[in-house]
């Protein structure tokens, strides 16, 4: 849940952050707990460590999306700076969007080390600009391949999010009907007029939600489809905030399907107050599009190998275990266990859509403008 | 028309005064606007800068995006001056139990984030449609024109209305012919805000157009965020600084040759109370109705922040599962608001001065400049600052940077809420001191200055709300990550649960609230200081 800044006592990560000495030596600790012994192609991180010359710096700046700025406190990195002496700053710059550009303009005289929360709709726009330093860290092994996209190792996988159907269950309920099943329910008589969807134009899980789509009934498959859905009577907002406040029936809307995250339902019981027993929206998993973020150290930062440690640090168990609760997204360690909401009232897709970035980084412009074409001539 | 005015140039000493009131508007402008956007429109452009707006200018979609600005910009400003205009008239006219407050009422939608309004009006199935861009438009800038025409409405001499009336004159007639040429120099400085404002709109098209209505604004943020396309962009840009730039320069000149200078009173010399049964119900309508529009808005805000039992206010006491104190934020903002409240008075007042002594064409192309940022696409301002404000001192990433985004956007409201009134000081008494024997810098200090504070409070309403309500360039530049009211609002507003909705909803209306008290402690500080012009 990318979108989902928030500032959630980041108690977790603080009391997970309570033994610095493994963070010292996280290639260890996880070493352990994987049966696999440390990979023998660590090589290139080796031009990280062997560069005994660079002198300890006195921080670290992470340029990232304001979602992720706003759930960083002084205890998010409090375990990596009481290890290192290093402090760590982060730098929020808008939207994912927004600051993968400006990191971009700024190439020449970076304004941080490292970039947090490109996903893989920027991601090759990043790659293609230079501005990443490759790092391969000793935690890898612990991220499943499939999170990976870049062979180069220039950006590392930190989270995902899954965007997903919401429906509410209340609604649905209430009107008899089963929510539906997957993509193919939206365009039946039985869900006219009950789905509202982001302008892929404006919204991160718009755009994701277009490429569930085009990933699954390809290009140009999904155009077909998404005449289906104009004919089904899709309601559409510029931006998730809309959708979910202002068209969701749980908040007063008309529409009880919208497209939310895998993690919506969680949040729901959390920020509910009292917290009811069930989830009051429910996900639909098929038809999901699989979003990860993914870190960066920046070319032109003075401390390469000191941004090396800081990304594994975030790779670390201890770091990953607070990101559900703080970020609403999942953590791409998979030793990090999930909290009890995160097991309880959702479910990790096991097929997501996913696309090759750098198809989406040549297509999205005639995507986008096909698809304006067929949902708002 | 020059030469009517070249009686009132300045000597020379004043004109030397002029300049070194100059020195610190021009470096303020020159350093976070010009060499900004010229450096990033130099560095989108400089491949092919032919191409790009041959591909622009060709492309009809940008055509029809800059065609829509244009008219909707119009139409808004003319539905705003209307929709102001009864309220303007009864709080610059009138005495009336409550009527600070409602001036500062009015002044609330200015601060509200758009992202609260437009999740409002999509909740009422109102978006997508060219009339809830248009009355979004106007409910966010009454307040430009209640205040700025108001501010000098009710400084007018009520004597001269009187001697019309006196001679026969209608109400209807002395106003047309009296009050109406008279406040035309604030009309047109409300106006000009206004259109500027609506012209770059970009939030309210965003959700509330959502992409069937665009501006080249929006265009612009399409151009350079989603797709980084930045020749286009910069194409862009500078045509929309052109258009905004054409439209200065016709105001600018309609201001010269329309400045009447006259005498001005306090307020308190001019207001009066209503009397009689049709007039009590005539501004009772105007008040109630225009408080209406603005308060059941906010009375939605306010339901809403009460749903879930009150979870919403209770998590500014007791945070609960979220680690920020609203208290920090609100600390933040307030803090953010005087320091940029402070830079922009100082800025604006200096440059309201230079605008309204000087003439010519310098003086005109000073107050077209002063205006631009205004103008100017936020996206173009933010990527401006990231690649020129890294010398000689790193600005960049520094707390400094936010407060002076908002002073470059607020400058223009304090310019224009205090030129007209200080374009009106007849220059006789500025020759009577002179002739008296008083220096120029004697008479700016006795004369200007008394009247510019006054003139300035005005403006600095504007300013400190601006700042509040987290205008303009602050979404493109990279910032601290210093949490204030509107991030605050944002970041509870982007996730989902009861809770978070009602907690947005109350830290809205404390925002509203803070917002009203501020602008009334201005405005009182303003009434404070009595004496004539």
């Amino acid at each position: 849940m990318r979108k989902l800044g928030l500032l959630i006592a980041v108690g977790m990560v603080a009391a997970a952050c309570g033994q610095p000495a493994d963070v010292a030596v996280p290639a260890e600790t996880t070493a352990a707990e994987t049966t696999t012994p440390a990979p023998p192609e660590t090589g290139p991180t080796t031009e990280a460590t062997t560069a005994t010359t660079e002198p300890v710096p006195d921080k670290l700046v992470i340029i990232s999306h304001d979602s992720f700025a706003s759930g960083v406190t002084e205890e998010t990195f409090a375990a990596f700076t009481a290890e290192t002496g290093i402090e760590v700053e982060v730098l929020p710059a808008g939207d994912a969007g927004s600051m993968v550009n400006q990191a971009i303009l700024t190439k020449d005289n970076p304004v941080a080390d490292v970039l947090f929360g490109v996903d893989d709709t920027f991601l090759s726009r990043a790659l293609d600009a230079g501005i990443f330093v490759p790092y391969t860290s000793p935690l890898l092994d612990v991220v499943p391949d499939d999170l990976e996209r870049d062979p180069e190792r220039r950006v590392t996988p930190i989270d995902f999010g899954d965007v997903c159907l919401n429906y509410d269950v209340a609604a649905f309920a209430e009107l008899g009907v089963d929510p539906p099943s997957g993509l193919d329910d939206l365009i039946d008589p039985t869900y006219e007029g009950m789905l509202a969807v982001e302008n892929p134009a404006t919204s991160s899980p718009g755009l994701a939600f277009l490429l569930a789509t085009i990933g699954r009934y390809g290009d140009p498959g999904w155009r077909d489809y998404w005449e289906a859905l104009v004919a089904n009577g899709v309601r559409v907002e510029s931006d998730w905030d809309s959708v979910y406040y202002g068209a969701f029936t749980r908040y007063g809307g008309d529409r009880p399907i919208v497209v939310s995250y895998a993690s919506s339902p969680p949040a729901e019981v959390i920020f509910s107050d009292p917290r009811p027993d069930t989830a009051p929206t429910g996900v639909v998993t098929d038809g999901c599009y699989r979003q990860i973020e993914f870190a960066g150290i920046l070319q032109g930062t003075e401390s390469p190998e000191a941004a090396g440690k800081l990304i594994d640090f975030m790779l670390s168990k201890e770091f990953q275990e607070g990101i559900p609760l703080t970020w609403f997204v999942f953590p791409a360690n998979e030793t990090a266990e999930l909290p009890a909401e995160f097991v309880e009232f959702t479910v990790i897709p096991d097929a997501p859509v996913t696309l090759d970035p750098a198809d989406i980084e040549a297509n999205r412009e005639a995507w986008i403008d096909a698809w304006t074409g067929i949902v708002l001539p | 028309m020059d030469r009517r005015l070249d009686r009132d140039r300045p000597a020379i000493g004043t004109r030397r005064l002029t300049l070194a009131l100059a020195a610190l508007p021009v470096a303020f402008l020159g350093y976070l606007f010009v060499y900004p956007v010229g450096r990033v429109l130099w560095l989108a452009l400089a491949g092919e800068p032919g191409t790009a707006f041959a591909r622009v200018l060709a492309d009809p979609r940008m055509r029809g995006s800059a065609w829509f600005t244009l008219w909707q910009a119009g139409l808004s400003t003319a539905l705003t001056l209307l929709a102001a205009f009864p309220l303007t008239w009864a709080v610059a006219r009138y005495r009336f139990w409550g009527r600070r407050l409602v001036r500062a009422l009015v002044t609330v939608p200015f601060v509200l984030p758009t992202v609260v309004v437009g999740t409002a009006f999509v909740a009422l199935g109102l978006d997508g449609s060219l009339a809830a861009i248009l009355a979004a438009h106007v409910f966010y800038n009454m307040a430009v024109v209640v205040r700025t025409v108001g501010g000098l409405w009710s400084r007018l001499d009520p004597d001269l209305v009187d001697s019309a009336r006196a001679l026969g004159a209608s109400p209807w007639r002395a106003f047309r012919t009296v009050t109406l040429p008279l406040l035309r120099p604030a009309i047109a400085a409300a106006s000009s805000i206004v259109f500027l404002f609506t012209f770059t709109s970009f939030g309210v098209v965003l959700i509330l157009g959502n992409l069937r209505w665009r501006t080249i604004e929006v265009e612009i943020y399409h151009q350079a965020i989603t797709f980084l396309r930045l020749p286009a962009a910069g194409a862009l840009a500078v045509l929309q600084m052109v258009g905004v730039t054409a439209i200065l320069v016709l105001y600018s000149r309609y201001q010269e040759r329309r400045a009447v200078r006259m005498r001005l009173v306090a307020e308190h010399q001019t207001l009066r109370r209503p009397t009689g049964v049709r007039l009590k119900a005539a501004v009772a309508a105007a008040v109630l109705g225009t408080t209406a529009a603005v308060m059941i808005p906010l009375g939605g805000l306010l339901a809403a922040s009460f749903a879930n039992s009150g979870a919403g206010w209770r998590f500014l006491t007791q945070p609960g599962p979220l680690a920020t104190r609203p208290v920090e934020a609100i600390g933040n903002s307030l803090a953010f608001a005087a320091v940029a409240t402070l830079m922009a008075v100082v800025v604006g007042t200096l440059s309201a001065l230079v605008v309204s002594r000087g003439s010519g064409l310098v003086s005109r192309w000073f107050d077209v400049v002063l205006m631009l940022p205004l103008g100017t696409s936020a996206v173009t301002i933010g990527f401006g600052f990231l690649v020129a404000l890294d010398r000689p001192v790193d600005l960049r990433a520094t707390w400094i940077l936010v407060p002076l985004a908002h002073a470059l956007v607020a400058v223009p409201f304090v310019v224009r809420a205090a030129a007209p009134i200080l374009r009106s000081v007849r220059p006789e008494v500025r020759e009577a001191a002179t002739m008296l024997g008083a220096s120029p810098r004697r008479v700016f200090a006795e004369i200007d200055l008394p009247i510019v504070a006054r003139a300035v409070a005005v403006g600095a309403g504007f300013a400190a709300a601006i700042s509040l309500g987290e205008f303009g360039a602050t979404s493109f530049i990279v910032r601290p990550n210093t949490i204030t009211i509107p991030t605050l609002i944002f970041r509870l507003l982007s996730r989902p649960g009861s809770v978070s909705f009602a907690a947005a909803m109350a830290m809205a209306v404390l925002l509203a609230v803070l917002t009203a008290a501020l602008i009334m402690a201005v405005d009182r500080v303003r009434a404070g200081e009595v004496g004539s012009f």
